[in-house]
């Protein structure tokens, strides 16, 4: 179908736009295609694969990789797998909730700064991110480390034994990935909180509920997008998060991304860590639509 | 709603009582600013220690500094990183801008409008592992169907390229939407051409938000170490893969003095780009 509009000014036929347009996107979307939708293809077609005993690849049609991860393999069924997805969300979900915990009083701070210096504040808190995650979490190790302050108080108290460092334990994980995480989750807060209508807040405390109350009935509903953002921008890097379980974590704190590591790199079992892949994306994509549904999003681009 | 002057008074007062914070919470928001910074602190202190071994402060020296500069291997791999950035960058901008005008200026049905959004958008919510493997496996595969490809430079540009073209596409994107319709065209009006309107009056009003998608493809590029990691081949070590790897290997104080400094320098960086895309907009 030809039609003539008038499109931006000018007088334009469809066919012509459309073939404009097209030349416009043919390079970046061709690119997409190739790189993006192709290796969800290539993710497919390896976890079905399998390895032979000589360590060649069979591209077969088999569920075996994603049995395994459900704890099946040749030797009857264990549950060291299972206890892996099952690190990962958990390690997920708290980091999320002490993240919001921390985010929101940091959300709150901000927005009572005079307007000037709000920015100001908003840049003290994404300059940590502006360096890379691995530096990052070696910061971490050192400050953790046996003779830094913090472990000396710790071995003082006699939680730990002498000498002994924080890490690698799972605190060490659950601080590593709430510092990471919190500039994802202040941000979109903030945006809420600079424009929350105080006079609700006011009036709940005119009719004498306390601060939960007024919390849950004043500020949460007005901060509900932003509470979404914040979750999904927190939880869903976190599902896939493997340096800092890698680095401040022990054995027993290894998550998804540790297993899936593990096999481009020691294991060299593509088949079985592109299974492990799907399953984490499977994972992230039902948390991303049960929270989307639950919630506008705020942009913070 | 109406309401008495006097009360409206009242109200204001009790209105800058609710709206402080509470200092326990005010001091929870300090605290987690400390937090955030201890770390970091801690490394910068550490890169100035004399000592080699342990924490024990033994006197403010350079030497680490210095000795980096004398170290290759670090060099090198500073050099691979600003490449990698650079490269990507420039032509993820050139893409993603592309993409953007392509799909914002275009009367284009609505499901393929929602398509091409749900794929761009791909990149930006996906577990970065996941993508690094989903890049890993399609190159692997392409080796083992056309044979030839090793992973290094030119793998890792790619799939670095594959995530920028998205944040560049939605910063550009949501530069030309907030843009409107006049200015276009008015310059049609006054019979520019295509091409015309599209050099000399859409790509000047976007700009900054060119210049602010390139920053932050660069950005992205210099702080991923996930995607890096799983496209590097052995002759492509960038910074942070080399740092990581001589955690495993064992720490010696000029990490802390590279780690420092990639840190000065990439707050430096976004500093100094953040006020270059701020003045062209108050212009």
């Amino acid at each position: 179908m030809n039609r003539l509009l008038v499109w931006y000014g000018e007088l334009a036929t469809t066919r012509k736009l459309t073939s404009r347009g097209l030349a416009l996107l043919a390079v970046p979307l061709a690119w997409i295609i190739l790189l993006l939708v192709a290796p969800l293809g290539a993710m497919m077609a390896w976890s079905a694969a399998s390895r032979s005993a000589s360590g060649d690849i069979e591209w077969t049609l088999s569920a075996a990789n994603f049995l395994r991860l459900a704890g099946f393999d040749s030797f009857g069924w264990t549950r060291s797998y299972l206890v892996i997805l099952g690190t990962t969300i958990l390690v997920s979900a708290v980091t999320t909730i002490v993240t919001i915990a921390l985010a929101y009083p940091l959300a709150f701070a901000i927005a009572r700064r005079p307007p000037a210096h709000r920015y100001l504040w908003l840049a003290l808190i994404i300059i940590p991110f502006c360096t890379n995650l691995v530096i990052r979490t070696y910061a971490w190790m050192l400050l953790l480390g046996s003779q830094m302050p913090p472990a000396r108080l710790v071995q003082w108290l006699h939680f730990i034994g002498p000498s002994e460092a924080l890490y690698p334990s799972r605190f060490a994980v659950y601080i590593g990935m709430v510092s990471n995480s919190l500039p994802f989750a202040v941000l979109p807060l903030y945006t809420n909180v600079e424009r929350l209508d105080w006079a609700i807040v006011e009036a709940s405390r005119d009719l004498y509920s306390g601060p939960v109350r007024t919390f849950m009935h004043g500020i949460l509903p007005q901060t509900f997008p932003g509470l979404v953002t914040a979750i999904i921008l927190t939880f869903i890097p976190a599902m896939g998060a493997f340096v800092i379980p890698d680095l401040l974590g022990g054995g027993k704190s290894w998550m998804l991304g540790n297993l899936i590591q593990h096999q481009f790199g020691v294991s060299r079992d593509f088949p079985f860590g592109a299974a492990v892949s799907l399953v984490l994306t499977f994972l992230t994509m039902i948390g991303l639509l049960v929270l989307r549904r639950s919630g506008d999003e705020v942009s913070i681009l | 709603m109406r309401r008495s002057p006097a009360g409206s008074a009242v109200k204001l007062r009790a209105g800058a009582g609710t709206n402080r914070l509470h200092p326990a919470l005010s001091a929870l928001a300090v605290g987690t600013l400390v937090f955030l910074y201890l770390p970091l602190a801690a490394v910068a202190g550490m890169s100035l220690n004399t000592a080699r071994f342990g924490a024990a402060w033994k006197g403010f020296s350079l030497r680490w500094y210095a000795q980096l500069l004398n170290n290759e291997v670090v060099l090198h791999a500073a050099a691979n990183t600003l490449v990698l950035a650079a490269v990507s960058t420039a032509i993820s901008t050139v893409l993603g801008t592309l993409l953007a005008i392509g799909l914002e200026r275009f009367p284009w049905p609505r499901w393929m409008r929602r398509i091409v959004d749900g794929v761009v958008y791909v990149p930006v919510v996906t577990p970065d592992i996941v993508f690094a493997v989903g890049m890993l496996l399609a190159f692997e595969a392409a080796r083992q169907v056309l044979g030839g490809l090793r992973l290094g430079m030119g793998t890792m540009i790619a799939a670095h390229v594959t995530f920028q073209i998205s944040f560049v596409a939605l910063v550009v994107g949501s530069r030309l939407a907030t843009l409107g319709r006049s200015v276009e065209e008015a310059a049609r009006d006054l019979y520019a051409g295509t091409w015309h309107a599209l050099r000399r009056v859409t790509l000047p009003l976007i700009a900054p938000g060119i210049v602010s998608g390139a920053m932050l493809a660069f950005t992205l590029s210099l702080d991923d170490f996930v995607i890096s990691f799983f496209t590097s081949g052995p002759s492509s070590v960038t910074l942070p893969l080399y740092i990581y790897g001589s955690l495993r290997r064992g720490i010696t104080p000029e990490i802390h003095a590279l780690s420092t400094i990639v840190f000065l320098v990439t707050v430096a960086l976004v500093l100094g780009l953040q006020v270059l895309a701020r003045n062209p907009e108050k212009e």
